[in-house]
């Protein structure tokens, strides 16, 4: 059966996956598998692999995943033509 | 030139600056008071964005913390970051949508409920007092160290800053000068972290040279690092001490808070579309991603040189700036062997050394011998942080009593001059009572932190989520899910850290979970209890499912 509103249905599918890989860079590299992954060094550094997603390499990707989601959601508005015209809400500029 | 001639010139500056902008964007009407008349760019609203959450804590404490905690200290840096991925994907795009001028407005209308209002107008003016009243320390912190005036004058001094920009601008006013101080403390902050990385691991990017080697030595930092610990008879750097389920628990509800705290959550409303609430959230965490993955390097190198220069070393041949603390009563040493040695160590009962962890980020250009000038520079961010954050906050308290009390509940006819009055009143009020628990802080501040955190957690953040993602919770669930969450975090906080703080211990948490981390059974129990009283009771009326598809199509956000 067709989802009554595919818009939203994509638009739940995109979150999923980008919550996904928030979730297993997070909890997942940083936290749960953190031991494990600290018997792992970054070549050439003194990073632990665990240690350094815990610390740094999980909130270099919760930027891009935010920038990544609003790529897709604008081509998506587009696509179901509900994209907000130029300029959509802005005030008009009168002084 | 002096560190304290610096200071007054460097905190002098801004603090021109500042009002020059003010002065600038005065509020004409309700519109641009409570959300900046919605004509704020994206990037612009990021930077403001990135000020207003950055407090005193993340400026002052955040590095002193991590470098106290070692691993443990993640908490922090995911917690407070990784919250900005679920506000841009579950929370801003559709309260821009929505469009209202407060969180309590989005919760009243989609719970078609005067008292689910009232309950969220509780929650967000509790959560913002006692963040307030954190910021307002901090301003006087900084005064009374770099500037050596009384903490009441420096909190004064804060109060007077802030009134002038919040209540002439309100949101508007407050936007401007958020993205002016952002630049100030960022500036602020990478200059030391800098000039640390290049004496300590001959990298200009901080990020990369706490991962790298000790130049003479060719030890990686990281190492040396656990190698000291271990000596010291501290937990390994890189390894931490907290349980796993503990770090999992309160990593969540840091993050969940996080999204779900009204001063963060209004920003959104500024900004003129849906496609610009999205990307606005984006620009806001890679400019806050900048001094959080900052602060952990920060931690590294401040942690580096103080094992280095103070631990075993003798007493009499501690520099000035050792003295210069001492005397606040940040650092305290007694000799208890008498040996005249400093010891430092995981053992309390050998060690003869305190340290304030607040002190770490203000201390470090001097305990590094940075030129005079950083010290300056680095007391005008502290300054930065606090009164950006303590901006947003007044703002949030002012908007629930003016337009959510006021306009929505005791006079729906009140004009539109009359509610910005009110507005204004409401915020100098809330500027005077801010200052007030600045002077007087109840001397529990630090301990409601997990409070405000745990309570936007397990109360906004469910509720803003179920009103968007689901069309059939109603209002007996909505309110029943907010009352549950909130009870149940906030009895667990209160028990362990004001009733019995003595059994504040692991063995005696459930299932070994901190208070900080309970927020997130808060927040599961909101939404079970939400979910499971939606069954049972009247589905919501006709026009709220409308109302959701309204909010999830973004086509004519105005």
């Amino acid at each position: 059966m067709p989802h009554p509103n595919p818009y939203w249905a994509r638009n739940l599918r995109y979150l999923a996956i980008l919550l996904s890989i928030w979730f297993l860079v997070s909890f997942g590299c940083g936290i749960l598998f953190a031991d494990a992954l600290n018997a792992i060094r970054i070549p050439g550094t003194g990073f632990k692999l665990g240690f350094w997603f815990a610390q740094q390499g999980s909130i270099y990707v919760f930027v891009v995943l935010i920038f990544v989601y609003a790529r897709l959601m604008n081509r998506l508005d587009r696509e179901y033509g509900v994209a907000e015209e130029r300029g959509g809400g802005r005030r008009p500029r009168v002084r | 030139m002096d560190v304290r001639l610096w200071t007054f010139v460097l905190v002098g500056l801004s603090f021109a600056l500042y009002i020059g902008i003010a002065v600038r964007s005065r509020a004409g009407s309700t519109k641009d008071f409570y959300v900046a008349g919605t004509g704020v760019s994206p990037l612009a609203n990021g930077m403001a964005t990135a000020a207003d959450w950055m407090s005193a804590a993340s400026f002052i404490s955040m590095a002193g913390l991590i470098s106290f905690m070692g691993y443990d200290g993640s908490v922090y840096l995911m917690g407070w970051t990784g919250g900005y991925v679920l506000l841009a994907m579950l929370l801003a795009p559709y309260l821009r949508k929505f469009g209202a001028y407060t969180v309590p407005e989005f919760v009243g209308q989609r719970y078609y409920s005067q008292m689910a209002r009232v309950v969220a107008v509780a929650c967000a003016v509790f959560v913002s007092f006692t963040y307030v009243s954190g910021q307002m320390r901090g301003v006087g912190i900084v005064f009374s160290r770099f500037l050596e005036v009384d903490v009441t004058v420096g909190v004064v001094i804060g109060m007077g800053i802030v009134f002038f920009y919040a209540v002439l601008g309100g949101m508007k006013g407050i936007t401007y000068t958020q993205v002016a101080q952002y630049c100030v403390l960022i500036f602020a902050y990478m200059v030391p972290a800098i000039f640390l990385a290049v004496m300590l691991s001959g990298t200009a990017v901080p990020q990369l040279g706490f991962g790298g080697a000790d130049p003479e030595s060719g030890v990686f930092l990281l190492d040396k690092l656990d190698g000291l610990h271990r000596e010291l008879g501290f937990a390994a750097y890189t390894g931490g001490t907290k349980s796993t389920i503990d770090v999992f628990f309160i990593t969540a509800a840091l993050m969940a808070g996080t999204a779900g705290l009204p001063h963060v959550i209004i920003r959104f409303y500024t900004v003129p579309r849906v496609r610009d609430a999205r990307v606005s959230v984006g620009w806001a965490l890679l400019f806050i991603a900048i001094l959080y993955t900052t602060a952990p390097a920060v931690a590294v190198f401040a942690r580096t040189n103080l094992l280095d220069t103070v631990a075993g070393q003798p007493y009499d041949a501690m520099p000035e700036w050792f003295g210069k603390w001492e005397d606040t009563g940040l650092i305290t040493f007694e000799d208890r062997d008498g040996d005249g040695k400093i010891r430092y160590s995981g053992d309390a009962s050998a060690n003869e050394l305190a340290i304030d962890r607040d002190i770490m980020v203000l201390a470090n250009p001097e305990i590094s011998r940075l030129p005079n000038w950083v010290a300056g520079l680095v007391a005008a961010g502290g300054l930065a942080a606090a009164l950006s954050t303590a901006a947003g906050l007044l703002l949030v308290i002012s908007s629930a009593i003016s337009h959510d009390l006021l306009k929505r509940a005791v006079r729906p006819n009140i004009s539109e001059k009359g509610e910005l009055l009110a507005a204004r009143i409401s915020a100098a009020f809330a500027v005077a009572v801010a200052g007030l628990l600045g002077i007087n802080p109840p001397g529990f501040v630090a301990q409601v932190v997990a409070f405000a955190f745990g309570l936007a957690a397990s109360s906004f953040f469910p509720a803003i989520i179920l009103g968007t993602f689901t069309r059939t919770v109603n209002r007996e669930g909505a309110i029943a899910g907010m009352l549950s969450g909130i009870t149940f975090t906030a009895a667990y906080i209160i028990h362990f850290r004001f009733v019995n703080p003595a059994a504040d211990s692991p063995e005696n948490w459930w299932f070994g979970i901190s208070p900080e981390g309970i927020g997130t059974v808060g927040m599961a129990l909101n939404f079970a209890v939400a979910l499971v009283v939606s069954k049972f009771t009247p589905a919501p009326p006709a026009g709220v499912s409308e109302l959701v598809d309204r909010i999830r199509t973004p086509g004519g956000a105005a």
